[in-house]
């Protein structure tokens, strides 16, 4: 099932709230997106657990209503 | 809460093998472009792993989800530790630090590191 990426940037946003996402549509088929998601909460982390972050920000969504995600984490410089 | 004997099952396999993949379809015959990505690093690296079809045991495929907390396959796992799925495994393979961290691991590869 396909997800509007402002959607997804939406939810990002609320469950990291000072992460910046850009997200882009790979097929323009609206169910393949790559999105980078920048945020100091990172800081520290592995990158398993920043995805996990993002994972647990879309509400169980990953996988299922939101079939591919190609996902970038980074924490912003200077953080 | 994910049922013991899978979880006793996932324990035993990423315990008792350097390197796991679960994932869908199987290593020759990869059912996801996602899957065959990992498998093309992992064989690329050159490392020997065991690779699971998670689509054949739809209780493993939600045990796994669980247990890892992580939604999606393929899934890596480096001496029983979750390394992540395709765009870790691809990013870490492009930096190098996935073919370090097998080194640092003591896990055999064929490629140079």
């Amino acid at each position: 099932m396909a997800m509007e990426a402002a959607v997804i940037e939406k939810l990002i946003k609320e469950g990291i709230p000072d992460a910046t996402v850009e997200i882009a549509d790979l097929r323009g088929d609206g169910d393949h997106y790559a999105a980078l998601v920048t945020s100091a909460s990172f800081k520290g982390k592995s990158r398993v657990q920043q995805h996990q972050m993002v994972y647990a920000a879309l509400q169980g969504r990953m996988g299922g209503e939101l079939h591919a995600l190609a996902l970038t984490t980074a924490v912003p410089e200077g953080a | 809460m994910v049922d013991q004997t899978i979880v006793d099952r996932i324990k035993q396999d990423i315990n008792g093998n350097d390197v796991v993949l679960y994932m869908k379809g199987t290593p020759v015959f990869p059912q996801c472009g996602f899957s065959a990505a990992v498998v093309g690093v992992l064989s690329h690296v050159g490392v020997q792993f065991k690779g699971v079809n998670i689509l054949e045991d739809p209780g493993l495929r939600q045990g796994l989800k669980e247990f890892s907390n992580w939604p999606t396959f393929p899934q890596l796992y480096v001496k029983g530790e979750l390394v992540g799925g395709c765009d870790i495994v691809r990013e870490m393979y492009e930096s190098g630090e996935l073919q370090q961290l097998l080194a640092d691991k003591g896990i055999k590869t064929g490629a140079a590191v």
